[in-house]
């Protein structure tokens, strides 16, 4: 076929012409000074010192010790007011989301183990309408996407943007008002799923009626970036605002053409969904989460990032090939096969951004993980890095013909979706959210040992909802693939599987209590310990500990 | 390398035409090509549209969301032995002529159903596996969906459909009457039937004169 050959020759060499054209200018420097963009997230002098809210008094030290022990901040008085207008600017709104997003957490946890419980149990709470498999699957893929990881995701956006660009947040009011409208939207879909009213398309559940406040929401949140963008005090851009800014502009035209009634049809419609089943993960939240995680990394080390022009290049190849893998959850479907080559090829090629990341990240993390025993913030997003580097390449092997043929349809995928948007994305989000509550609420974390019963649970509990699943799923997709093997067996045999999957699940959902519980006693300026306007607070040398506690 | 800075430097408007560029190029690929495509592929012969009745049950299928179990796109011969299952061939984009919207799913916890009306025509089959899946089939995980279903003690109206179950699983006295999104979805379920061939037929070979 003529056209094939010439769709796929075209996508093939503009890819190949793209990648020689970054790595010239690469090679020559084009990019500027990386160097310069990569400090911007300190002030001068900071360099060295450590900053994670969320860790004791004692722990800062420890952590400051294994960092650097000779440091002594030294930044001016100028600097720390900007910073602390900076993070004020921006409390409101971001408290706002934060709390949201932990509510939702919670109610998309509960409809996820209900889900899962279903699934090997399937006379369990049948009588309701509401609460068969069939809605309450949809109604906890909905509250994590569009309750938890976005509000969480659009909070430590807007928590960023302000301190990345060393300026007061513009116009929060208007990311308020699209919160305000998002979660609108969110209620009514889950209520419409709930009811019987899905569009029936996975992930695009919600019916139009209530994307139109999503849309409207997802582009207002945006606004204040924007209007902030354009009264900057720093020259330049740091890569976690590229991250954020495309993102936030990214989504509400993914989802306004996703949703619109009456455009798409039969197999285009399938093209359509998985085009936007991938790129909501990929140009929406992981654009996010890398973002968090390209900014706070360095910020609690107080040590730049690896290297700077390495995260141009993963930035600018994650926007090209991740928009383009969608075609890969199709093969073997009923659709045109070079759009399902080009998504496998691209699949493979998110190889590229993915170590330009994973590069950045445990480069700056190497020699120094005994940080990760002090730090809480970094605990959490260390893991979700390593956790990225590992989804992404799971995905780009997934995406393979051969591999493929075997998870397709099982719940290998499950556990591959969860390893992404779990591993990766929410354990970035509580990391962040960790770093950010003490700063908004100017009010320490009140009990520790919440925090490490939060990470563990979590973390044993996701260890045995991952393997059990992967375990599972492979097996199915092994059963399904053998024609003397009758279907039924491949039912039988994923439910050990299924049950582990719901005691993992069970665990991670314990931790989210544990999580929400503490967030909301913080709320509540709750428990022993008092920070007091740390955030005002001049670099102190603190006896015994010794060493510079900034804001 | 002072010499680039301006030139490649990140800058808003070179973030916002960048990443508009690219958006926009993934969409072409996987969402307008198809929409030119297949935009007047026409449905094969054999493909007839569904009925209001099915229509109905299609909206019963979606709202209790069959399609997370069960996907509707059989696989090719060469890549799994859907067809000896009994799941039938491998589709072609017209066979979704009428199917907006799509429901190929991702999923098999349960079976393919893109033919399950070819396969298992009974509709007191499927009334019965609709109200309890283990009376028909021992292990399944399908979950029951008692709210399609009335169940009442004593006899059953004129003109309602009595769900006959299996001896072991009825309770004398007892009736069970669908309701009309049961009725709905059952006729849907028997109406996926696309085990016409996926292409016309070929024109008769003129014999070659010797």
């Amino acid at each position: 076929m003529d056209f094939t050959v010439g769709i796929l020759l075209t996508t093939f060499l503009t890819s190949v012409l793209a990648l020689f054209v970054f790595i010239a200018s690469m090679a020559k420097g084009l990019f500027g000074s990386g160097g310069a963009a990569a400090v911007q997230i300190f002030d001068d002098g900071e360099m060295g010192t450590v900053e994670d809210p969320a860790a004791t008094r004692a722990q800062r030290g420890s952590l400051q010790r294994a960092m650097d022990p000779g440091q002594h901040a030294a930044r001016t008085s100028v600097d720390v007011a900007i910073r602390q207008r900076a993070d004020q600017s921006s409390s409101l709104v971001v408290g706002v989301c934060l709390t949201l997003s932990v509510l939702w957490l919670v109610l998309a946890s509960l409809a996820g183990l209900i889900s899962s419980i279903k699934l090997h149990s399937p006379d369990w709470w049948v009588g309701m309408e509401w609460l068969t498999f069939g809605r309450i699957r949809p109604i906890h893929l909905n509250l994590v996407a569009y309750g938890w990881c976005s509000m969480a995701g659009i909070g430590v956006a807007l928590w960023l943007i302000p301190r990345l660009l060393k300026t007061e947040l513009v116009g929060a009011r208007w990311a308020l008002l699209g919160g305000a409208l998002w979660t609108v939207g969110v209620v009514a879909g889950t209520v419409a799923i709930a009811t019987g009213h899905s569009d029936g398309l996975e992930w695009l559940e919600y019916p139009w009626q209530a994307d139109i406040p999503m849309v409207v929401g997802g582009a207002l949140v945006g606004f204040p970036m924007w209007l902030t963008l354009l009264r900057r005090k720093v020259d330049h851009l740091y890569v976690s605002v590229w991250y954020i800014a495309a993102a936030l502009l990214w989504f509400p035209i993914l989802f306004l053409i996703a949703n619109w009634p009456d455009l798409h049809f039969g197999v285009q419609q399938a093209t359509m969904n998985w085009w936007y089943g991938h790129n909501v993960l990929g140009l929406w939240f992981t654009p996010l989460a890398l973002a968090a995680s390209y900014y706070f990394i360095p910020k609690v080390l107080g040590k730049p990032i690896h290297s700077y022009n390495l995260s141009l290049l993963g930035f600018w190849s994650l926007a090209f090939f991740y928009s383009q893998v969608g075609g890969h959850h199709l093969i073997g479907g009923p659709v045109p096969s070079w759009l399902i080559t080009i998504s496998i090829v691209q699949s493979m090629m998110m190889v590229v951004p993915v170590v330009a990341v994973a590069i950045n990240q445990h480069l700056t993390v190497l020699g120094n993980f005994r940080a990760l025993l002090y730090s809480p913030t970094l605990r959490f997003i260390v893991l979700g890095g390593m956790m990225y580097t590992a989804a992404s390449v799971q995905g780009s092997l997934q995406a393979l013909r051969s591999v493929n043929t075997v998870t397709h349809f099982t719940h290998y995928t499950v556990a591959h979706a969860h390893l992404g948007l779990y591993g990766f994305f929410t354990m970035v989000m509580f990391g962040a959210i960790y770093f950010i509550m003490p700063r908004v609420m100017k009010w320490e974390w009140p009990y520790p040992w919440m925090i490490s019963a939060h990470f563990w649970l979590v973390v044993a509990g996701f260890g045995i909802y991952f393997v059990g699943l992967s375990f599972g799923g492979w097996y199915q997709g092994l059963a399904m693939l053998d024609k003397d093997i009758p279907f039924m067996d491949s039912v039988r045999l994923t439910l050990p599987y299924l049950q582990a999957r719901s005691v993992g699940g069970a665990l991670m959902t314990l931790g989210h209590l544990v999580f929400a519980v503490h967030f909301f006693m913080m709320g509540w300026k709750f428990g022993p310990r008092r920070l007091g306007a740390a955030l005002l607070r001049p670099p102190v040398l603190l006896p015994g500990v010794g060493r510079g506690v900034g804001a | 390398m002072s010499a680039g800075v301006g030139r490649f430097e990140m800058d808003e408007l070179r973030l916002v035409v960048g990443a508009m560029v690219i958006l926009s190029g993934a969409t072409a690929l996987l969402v307008v090509l198809p929409y030119m495509l297949l935009k007047d592929e026409p449905p094969p012969p054999g493909l007839k549209p569904y009925t209001a009745q099915q229509l109905k049950g299609r909206q019963v299928y979606i709202a209790n969301g069959c399609v997370y179990c069960h996907s509707q796109q059989p696989r090719d011969i060469a890549q799994a032995p859907d067809a000896q299952r009994g799941w039938g061939r491998a589709p072609v984009a017209g066979d979704y002529a009428y199917d907006t919207p799509h429901l190929l799913g991702t999923m098999r916890t349960g079976p393919d159903l893109l033919n399950i009306g070819a396969r298992q025509p009974s509709r007191d089959w499927h009334l019965g596996h609709l109200y309890q899946p283990r009376a028909y089939t021992p292990g399944s995980t399908m979950p029951p969906y008692p709210f399609l279903f009335d169940v009442r003690q004593g006899a059953a109206q004129a003109g309602e459909t009595v769900v006959t179950l299996p001896p072991a699983w009825s309770r004398p006295g007892q009736v069970v009457v669908a309701r009309p999104e049961a009725l709905a979805l059952v006729d849907y379920l028997i109406a996926l039937d696309r085990t016409y061939p996926a292409l016309p037929p070929m024109p008769p070979l003129t014999k070659a004169t010797p």
